[in-house]
């Protein structure tokens, strides 16, 4: 089963060195946040732990989740697999996360709005030019509005890697419709369920305030003349879409209208939805369509999943589009490499979160060094997403090396290198019982009045043994990522 | 509420009813087929049963000769058919994912796990007289729904628009079914009472359930008077115009409680129910029964659209 | 000089439908080479109507003409002064990074022949090199009403080497690309003397210097703007320019006339 909007990220290698153990040290001792989950697992039988996965299942099928599951066959099953073992993260840990997460997501707000107005940056000789006006990725239509509170990305999911002890990466920072946050949700629901005295023995921070937490930021980026409580919608692409489920789940526990694009409508300068007793004004859009779709009039002229109109009530400040158009100039891997210089640029500090080494072949020493080294590193199309496009340097054949050097020689701006990382581990409970396996995370942030981060995020962890690839269309799973508080 | 919420619960409810009756004409049918064969012929038979399952010209266009196996199929399992019990229960299932936060768990697992199992069955399965118990799950499979629904659901506008779409469905497919046959409920015929008509008759009362219950109420053996009545006028068979106008007015009435209007759907059912409740069998077969039940059949379509209207479906 | 423009267009719908709904870029803006001394546009819905600049600075007005309806009109008028500046414009909006208008759209993807000729026309300066594509084009594409239509690309019209004046100014646009020079799409209004219709709905290029900023060339008239010409709405190419620009949803097809007159004076 595929996981949309996830992107095939983590390198997707096996390497022979096992990682850094978040749980267990080199000499064999617990660390101190994992001390009474390893006790706990000690004393579970084999039998528990498969009654327990049963119940998860059955779990998951009542929450609901099962529905979003496609086609004809089989449809008990969840879409990704649940790993029963949680991910624990020491307070000391999330706070440091937490300040350069809050950093980054900062200065990416602030690196869209300069680049859709004066962009300073490039005055200041920070970046290329070409690097934002020849990128696709950025939205001419944008260009010198203002959007409510000056945000563009209220919503986002920052893929965080580790490697080591003190070590943590930003993968991908996912400004434009980032999804999986109902998996956190619900894997917190299931655990709670499931093993309510080892939660209870653990102060784990809370993250079930998360819809409402998302109503208060989309409330909160209302437009100006909005009167009275906003009006909130979620716009899907309907129930063929492989994140529906999110979409309808979101709505209703934020208790508001799960809209289509036929639902909607302009007049007279506002939006409006069709209810059985007629029109109601919206005000804000939280929408899971992509840009490209979301108004006929101004984009895609084909599309039928947008509005017709959305995007001049959007300028004229009629309505608020969540996530903002145009986001994905500042997630875009070729600019990825500059999101250090950005940070600093915009926020006058060193960047707290550090990136993975980035090559840019679009640079010719850069380049060089790449085509040298393909065997270790992973090259990625600077627009691709998904996996696609993408050549890993240490699984790949002498003549896949050699091929995909012809395409980078081709055209190399649109290629970057990063070196195969080796992620973190945790306990995992594979069959024979609890094994590391590695992981990474992403974090959920909401960008309003303030910035809110709900603590822990989604884990998605690569349940076969030695991967690397944490994506669920490659034996990924998802766990419950427990934040401690102090 | 959004108007296409309102529109997929009203067409989820509908073709839940749909695939409940289409295999109750289904099993009549078969039924048919087993007994022997009286004077016009079991092929009529079938094609009585695809006009009463409003499916003769689809069928038509796609099989040149009708056979018991091709009906059944045609009926149960075929997807060009749009009122196949598999496109039915497909349909109401993909209203109830785009709505599935409007329903409660209990509906939502009775409508997934049947679309589910219904898919994993194949029309080979049934051969060796497996036919009849398949029948009968369907069917039991649409009272689970029914039952989740009025135990479950909030009396809210959502349940309203289930009731509504349940009943319109329900009452339509009653109207069609008196009219593929009215002509054997002619009082002329009455004097007949051969065989072939008390079969015809029985046949009748099984394609709504109501042979036995008929028998409670009437106290009396078949008669193409009563039954007509007793489909058409009478307040207590679940199953009769009367009945189902009953529920239609007051879901359209509980709708005006919550949104403070009156549209002019409400007006329209309150002028049908009231005209069923002043009409007398009598009136009917003096002014023609075929005549009364097309009419009949226009209004309640009519007042589907207008509904769809009023309550902005798109 | 003042100049008086009335543009009036008109949609006849073969049903009548709800929601139509168009935006309006029919707000000529007051630059180095206009003054505005009146304009009003009216239209079904106008007083409604949702206003912004948008990314180029055109003002949009986002109209949706009440109840159910088989046609719609839609009429601009006013006044507009301009001064001769042998076509500069200068920096207008300052805010656009001029780089964005190497975009191509489908409309001016450049073609083989496209470039040729652009580098044919390659001379010492930029303003030489856009003075050679400005002849080059008009003595190559004959103006000619028949031969092109609202959707044709530049590619199509050179290879006709025949078309109206979008065509002429895509045909432009697409061989500044080429030399890697920005260049725009604007539509506006003619003053012919004597003759009202041909040209009075225009449409020409722009391209930007360093020095001079955005200079109008019309390559339909072989001619840099005089102070014959009123600008009304840029763009990347003609429908994203375009001074309405709408649809309906669900209705069947639709007819649509423009008439446009353009006077000397106030009147």
């Amino acid at each position: 089963m595929k996981f949309h909007a996830f992107n095939d990220q983590s390198g997707g290698t096996t390497r022979p060195s096992a990682g850094f153990d978040e749980m267990v040290r080199p000499d064999g001792s617990i660390r101190p946040a994992y001390q009474k989950l390893a006790d706990w697992l000690s004393q579970q039988s084999r039998g528990l732990m498969a009654k327990k996965q049963e119940e998860a299942e059955a779990i998951f099928r009542r929450l609901g989740i099962t529905f979003a599951v496609y086609g004809d066959s089989a449809s008990n099953e969840r879409l990704i697999p649940f790993d029963l073992i949680p991910r624990i993260i020491s307070a000391k840990e999330w706070r440091f996360l937490e300040r350069g997460i809050e950093q980054r997501v900062r200065a990416l707000n602030a690196f869209l709005y300069d680049i859709y107005h004066r962009q300073e940056i490039i005055r200041a000789g920070r970046i290329p030019a070409e690097l934002i006006t020849n990128n696709e990725a950025f939205l001419p239509e944008m260009i010198g509005f203002d959007p409510p509170r000056k945000i563009y990305s209220h919503i986002i999911g920052t893929d965080i890697v580790r490697t080591g002890e003190n070590d943590f990466f930003v993968l991908e920072d996912n400004l434009r419709i980032p999804s999986g946050v109902s998996y956190m949700l619900e894997d917190r629901e299931a655990m709670m369920h499931l093993f309510p005295e080892l939660f209870a023995a653990h102060r784990v921070a809370p993250v079930e305030r998360y819809p409402e937490l998302l109503r208060q930021t989309l409330e909160s980026v209302a437009p100006a003349g909005c009167k009275g409580d906003p009006t909130i919608a979620v716009l899907t692409p309907g129930i063929y879409n492989s994140a529906f489920f999110e979409h309808s789940f979101l709505a209703d526990q934020m208790g508001v209208e799960l809209v289509q694009g036929s639902d909607l409508f302009v007049e007279d300068g506002a939006l409006y939805m069709r209810t059985i007793a007629g029109k109601e004004k919206v005000d804000v859009l939280y929408r899971r369509v992509d840009d490209a779709y979301l108004d006929p009039l101004t984009f895609r002229p084909d599309s039928s999943l947008g509005v017709p109109g959305l995007f001049d009530l959007y300028r004229a400040g009629h309505v608020t589009i969540v996530n903002a158009p145009g986001t994905g100039i500042a997630d875009d891997k070729a600019v990825y490499a500059y999101v250090p210089d950005i940070t600093e640029f915009y926020t006058g500090q060193k960047p707290i979160l550090q990136n993975v080494p980035t090559w840019r072949c679009a640079i010719k020493d850069e380049c060089a060094h790449v085509v040298q080294n393909l065997d270790t590193l992973v090259v990625k199309e600077v627009h691709g997403s998904g996996g696609y496009g993408m050549l890993i340097g240490p699984h790949a054949t002498k003549a896949e090396r050699a091929s995909f050097a012809k395409k980078i020689a081709a055209k190399p701006s649109n290629y970057i290198a990063q070196p195969t990382l080796s992620l973190s581990t945790c306990p995992s409970n594979v069959g024979k019982g609890p094994s590391p396996r590695h992981v990474d995370l992403r974090p959920f942030v909401l960008v309003g009045d303030r910035v809110r981060i709900t603590p822990g995020g989604l884990t998605r962890v690569a349940l076969k043994k030695g991967s690397l690839v944490v994506n669920s269309s490659q034996g990924g799973g998802t766990k419950d990522t427990w934040v401690l508080e102090d | 509420m959004l108007g296409r919420t309102a529109a997929s619960l009203f067409w989820m409810s509908r073709y839940i009813e749909r695939a409940e009756n289409i295999a109750r004409l289904t099993e009549v049918g078969y039924r048919i087929a087993l007994t022997p064969d009286i004077g016009s012929g079991h092929r009529e038979d079938w094609q009585s049963t695809l006009i009463a399952a409003a499916g003769l010209n689809t069928y038509l266009e796609r099989h040149s000769a009708i056979t018991p196996e091709k009906v059944q199929h045609f009926l149960l399992f075929d997807r060009d058919n749009p009122s196949s019990v598999r496109s039915c229960l497909e349909t109401a299932r993909n209203n109830a994912r785009a709505v599935r936060t409007a329903l409660t768990r209990e509906m939502w697992e009775a409508l997934n796990s049947t679309y589910i199992d219904f898919t994993a069955v194949k029309a080979s399965d049934l051969r060796s007289g497996k036919l009849p118990e398949f029948l009968d799950w369907v069917r039991q499979r649409s009272a689970l729904f029914r039952g989740s629904m009025l135990g479950t659901l909030l009396r809210d506008e959502g349940f309203h628009f289930g009731q509504l779409g349940a009943f319109i469905e329900r009452v339509d497919n009653t109207a069609r079914i008196l009219d593929v046959k009215y002509y054997v409920l002619l009082p002329t015929n009455e004097s007949v009472g051969g065989d072939l008509d008390a079969f015809q008759w029985e046949t009748i009362l099984r394609s709504v359930s109501a042979h036995r219950s008929y028998r409670h109420v009437y106290k009396d053996r078949y008669r193409p008077w009563n039954i007509a009545e007793f489909l058409i006028l009478r307040q207590e068979m679940p199953r009769s115009f009367r009945f189902c106008y009953g529920w239609i007015e007051r879901s359209l009435e509980g709708l005006l409680e919550i949104l403070g209007q009156s549209p002019q759907s409400r007006h329209d059912a309150l002028a049908i129910l009231s005209d069923l409740k002043s009409a007398s069998m009598d009136e009917i077969f003096q002014s023609g029964l075929h005549e009364f039940l097309s009419n009949f059949i226009k209004r309640n379509n009519d007042l589907s659209s207008r509904i769809a209207h009023d309550f902005h479906f798109l | 000089m003042l100049i008086s423009i009335h543009h009036r267009t008109s949609y006849r719908y073969d049903r009548p439908f709800n929601h139509a709904i168009q935006a309006l870029r029919l707000t000529p803006p007051t630059d180095e080479s206009q003054i505005i001394r009146s304009w009003s546009i009216t239209c079904p819905g106008i007083e409604y109507a949702a206003e912004y600049q948008d990314a180029f600075g055109n003002v949009v007005h986002l109209v949706t003409p009440p109840g159910e309806t088989d046609g719609l009109e839609i009429e601009a008028s006013g006044v507009i002064e301009t001064n001769d500046r042998a076509g500069v414009i200068g920096s207008t909006h300052k805010i656009v990074p001029p780089a964005i208008f190497l975009r191509p759209t489908a409309k001016t993807i450049e073609s083989p022949a496209i470039a040729a000729l652009a580098l044919q026309c390659c001379r010492a300066t930029r303003l030489d090199t856009l003075h050679a594509l400005l002849s080059s084009i008009h003595e190559t594409v004959t103006y000619d009403t028949d031969a092109t239509h609202a959707l044709t690309t530049a590619a199509e019209a050179f290879r006709a080497k025949r078309g109206v004046c979008q065509d002429h100014a895509h045909i432009f646009i697409a061989a500044a690309h080429v030399l890697g020079i920005p260049a725009r799409y604007v539509t506006g209004y003619l003053l012919i003397e004597g003759d009202t219709a041909a040209f009075a709905h225009h449409a020409w290029a722009e391209a930007y210097t360093d020095d001079l900023g955005w200079i109008g060339f019309d390559a339909a008239n072989g001619v840099c703007p005089t102070n014959h010409y009123a600008r009304l709405a840029i763009g990347f190419d003609a429908p994203t320019a375009a001074p309405v620009r709408g649809t309906m949803r669900g209705a069947g097809s639709e007819d649509l006339s423009v008439e446009v007159v353009v006077r000397a004076g106030d009147q």
